[in-house]
């Protein structure tokens, strides 16, 4: 996978804004994020994180704005694709705030089912598969080495023939992101991956991002409430408020951002606009 | 234990109280005609009812026993029970001995089912709701083959064994087709029945139209009904769950309603007849060739009996079946099959996992009513007379019951509800009205003491480490 020189953007998303009937739930929100970065969208409950997340992965379709993203030696629309194009073309995969695996699967059969277009064409859609042509076996021992390559990384190579919906819940969490990572993406999108997790946990995970950002190179958005890992392991970081973009930078510079301890701490607003 | 009897009779007081105010209307009167010009009267069964009521008093008594820890007195009420049924008392129906037999074994198993369940746990600790292990499965399912393959040979082939075998058979082609839409990609589908028509329709259409014989258009009467599968399942598959239940069932009953209505073409209610029977290398069935035919008993030199066209009807429906069964395996282990199930899983994940999950369910669909369309020309060349009366809602119920108490996704499972949906009640039509009744007790049981169907073993598609290993689960 090679990704976009880092002078462009991987994403880059303008002037975003998606209204539910009256209610705006992002307005007018712009920013970028590249590979080789782990770039946190932070803000506190109702923000907007996550439907700027759906937006990104085509749950939601914008009310205006554009979304680009330039993957491998092409540039993909992706306000205008549709839902499942958005992970099978432009490779953008996802995560889920509330795990969402295939908890009656096998943990391997949830990081095969990740590698579905690849192995659905190598079966020549299913014709290949039927008579078991050499090349589709050898397409799915391939599949297999990948998914046995991240049950390694996280971990989880024992439990491999387990139902997923069995595992304890931090090894979920890293099987989610593993399965997204199986879909060999050029973003990664996790929406909240610290939610739930115990200190050790989390520490494991950064260490996952970590890699992911280094060995992948890919680029990752985060949303995350765990200050430890933002802090810890973000390039980037924007913070959002009642929709709109308040805040952009390294850790360090949103850290010290008057607008965004307004945000967090609550400082009351209208006695400071008085 | 002592306080809680004026309780659990005061408890079996209300239930049988119930029970009477009910029965009186359904099991109490029933209007009769009296014949002779003097109009409907009233038949009384209060006998009947009194039994009933006193049944369910005892039951309710013995089931509240059993829960409260008092097991034996359980089991000695249910024991009296038994005894009662099989006694000579006189009852006004052979049934009520039945009815009396049966709460008493009911009563004594729900009294005995701790110590079995102890028992079973300790041989072996199982996940829940599995009646067949893994390796039972297998074996389990091999002995069926086997039994399923030599039964023509077998003592036990008299023609209304076979004709049963046949009807089981066609049941269980049609689970195991439905198995791929309802188990498999989890789109629970009413109108299954439709696509069986369509196939026998379209086999007795081109065969009594056009001369076309079975074996030519068997496959054909496939795409067709694969081809309506996929009309019918472009615009509706993005709906899911129940929506996806209402217009399935409309659309089972919109092709019932076209097949009445459009008489030019289906002769409407009164049917297709005179459809031919499937031929064995041109050769016919008959006693007699029609004219620039053969006969099978000419051309295999034997001796002409009625039984051989039965038999070797039982073994194209075995065949078919089997090669529905073989081809849902093999998808099962390819990624669309894998595809199939994670959509039932969850089909957000899947759509971010890039999957189209409208193509995926449309393949699913389609390949569903192929399998339905085969075994509805293989319907037709079996009855020879199709109407739309064979293709109504309750058939679709049928297939569906088979597939779900069977356990979704489970194959052999399939098998042993559709013997034991459409076996039993044929077995048991000496119980005549009572019959129906006896099959909803059946649905109840299995689905209180096997929620996720007979047989609810899940084998992975693929595995990381062989199975048996100590790595795996």
């Amino acid at each position: 996978m090679t990704a976009a020189p880092s002078t462009m953007p991987l994403i880059e998303v303008e002037h975003l804004t998606m209204r539910f009937g009256g209610l705006v739930a992002i307005d007018d929100v712009s920013f970028s994020a590249r590979s080789r970065e782990i770039t946190a969208v932070i803000g506190p409950n109702g923000a907007g994180k996550t439907t700027v997340f759906n937006c990104i992965t085509g749950f939601y379709k914008p009310t205006i704005g554009r979304l680009t993203l330039r993957g491998a030696g092409a540039e993909f629309l992706l306000e205008r694709m549709r839902g499942h194009e958005i992970g099978q073309k432009a490779r953008v995969a996802r995560t889920f705030q509330n795990i969402r695996l295939f908890p009656g699967m096998t943990v391997l059969e949830n990081l095969m089912v990740a590698q579905h277009n690849k192995l659905m064409r190598a079966s020549g859609w299913s014709l290949l598969g039927l008579v078991g042509a050499a090349r589709f076996q050898r397409a799915e021992a391939a599949a297999v080495d990948l998914a046995r390559l991240w049950l390694e990384r996280i971990g989880l190579t024992a439990d491999a023939d387990r139902p997923a919906g069995e595992l304890p819940y931090g090894a979920q969490r890293r099987l989610e992101i593993a399965r997204a990572m199986c879909t060999e993406p050029v973003l990664l999108c996790l929406d909240e991956p610290a939610a739930g997790l115990n200190p050790r946990e989390s520490a494991e995970l950064n260490q996952l991002l970590v890699s992911i950002r280094d060995r992948d190179g890919i680029g990752v958005l985060l949303i995350e409430h765990d200050m430890s890992v933002v802090m810890n392991i973000s390039d980037h970081i924007v913070v959002l408020d009642y929709g709109r973009k308040i805040a952009e930078g390294g850790a360090q510079a949103v850290r010290n951002d008057p607008a965004v301890i307004r945000a967090y701490l609550g400082t009351d607003e209208e006695a400071l606009d008085a | 234990m002592g306080p809680r009897l004026p309780l659990m009779l005061k408890d079996a007081g209300l239930t049988a109280f119930v029970a009477a105010a009910l029965g009186i209307f359904i099991v109490g009167f029933r209007t009769v005609d009296q014949g002779g010009g003097k109009g409907l009267g009233f038949d009384y069964h209060l006998v009947d009812l009194a039994v009933a009521v006193v049944v369910i008093f005892i039951g309710r008594l013995g089931l509240s026993m059993a829960a409260n820890g008092l097991r034996w007195p359980a089991i000695v009420l249910g024991v009296a029970m038994i005894a009662a049924g099989a006694s000579p008392m006189k009852l006004p129906s052979g049934f009520l001995h039945w009815f009396v037999a049966l709460g008493g074994v009911l009563l004594v198993i729900r009294a005995i089912w701790p110590w079995a369940n102890d028992a079973l746990g300790a041989a072996a600790r199982t996940p829940s709701g599995v009646i067949l292990g893994k390796a039972g499965a297998k074996w389990f399912g091999w002995l069926l083959l086997a039994f399923a393959v030599l039964m023509p040979f077998s003592p036990l082939a008299d023609q209304k064994t076979m004709d049963l075998g046949v009807l089981i058979l066609t049941y269980v082609m049609l689970g195991w087709g439905l198995n791929i839409v309802v188990g498999l990609a989890g789109l629970l589908d009413l109108g299954y029945v439709a696509f069986y028509a369509v196939g026998a329709y379209a086999y007795a259409l081109l065969s009594t139209q056009y001369g076309l014989g079975f074996w030519t258009v068997l496959p054909l009467a496939g795409m067709m009904a694969a081809l309506f599968g996929i009309m019918l399942g472009f615009p509706v598959l993005r709906l899911r769950g129940d929506y996806l239940a209402i217009v399935t069932l409309g659309f089972g009953e919109i092709i019932r309603l076209v097949l009445l209505n459009w008489f030019d073409l289906t002769n409407g209610p009164a049917g297709i007849g005179s459809i031919p029977g499937p031929t064995l290398f041109g050769a016919v069935f008959a006693e007699t060739p029609p004219p620039g035919k053969q006969t099978v008993s000419e051309m295999l030199g034997i001796a002409f009996d009625g039984n051989h066209r039965l038999i070797f009807l039982y073994y194209i429906i075995l065949g078919l079946a089997l090669i529905t069964n073989l081809f849902t395996q093999r998808m099962r282990r390819l990624p669309v099959g894998r595809a199939w199930e994670a959509l039932r899983e969850d089909e957000t994940a899947c759509q971010a996992l890039g999957i189209n999950p409208t193509n995926t369910k449309l393949t699913a669909f389609a390949i569903g009513a192929m399998f339905a369309g085969f075994a509805g020309s293989f319907f037709a060349a079996k009855q020879r007379f199709i109407s739309p009366e064979s293709f109504v809602f309750i058939e679709s119920a049928i297939i569906l019951a088979i597939v779900v108490l069977g356990g979704m996704g489970s194959q052999i499972g399939v098998v042993l509800a559709a013997v034991l949906l459409i076996g039993l009640p044929e077995w048991f039509r000496d119980l005549g009205n009572y019959r129906m009744l006896a099959f909803g007790l059946a649905m109840v049981l299995i689905m209180v003491f096997k929620p996720r169907g007979l047989v609810s073993h899940r084998e992975p598609s693929i595995r990381l480490h062989p199975a048996g290993s100590g790595g795996g689960g």
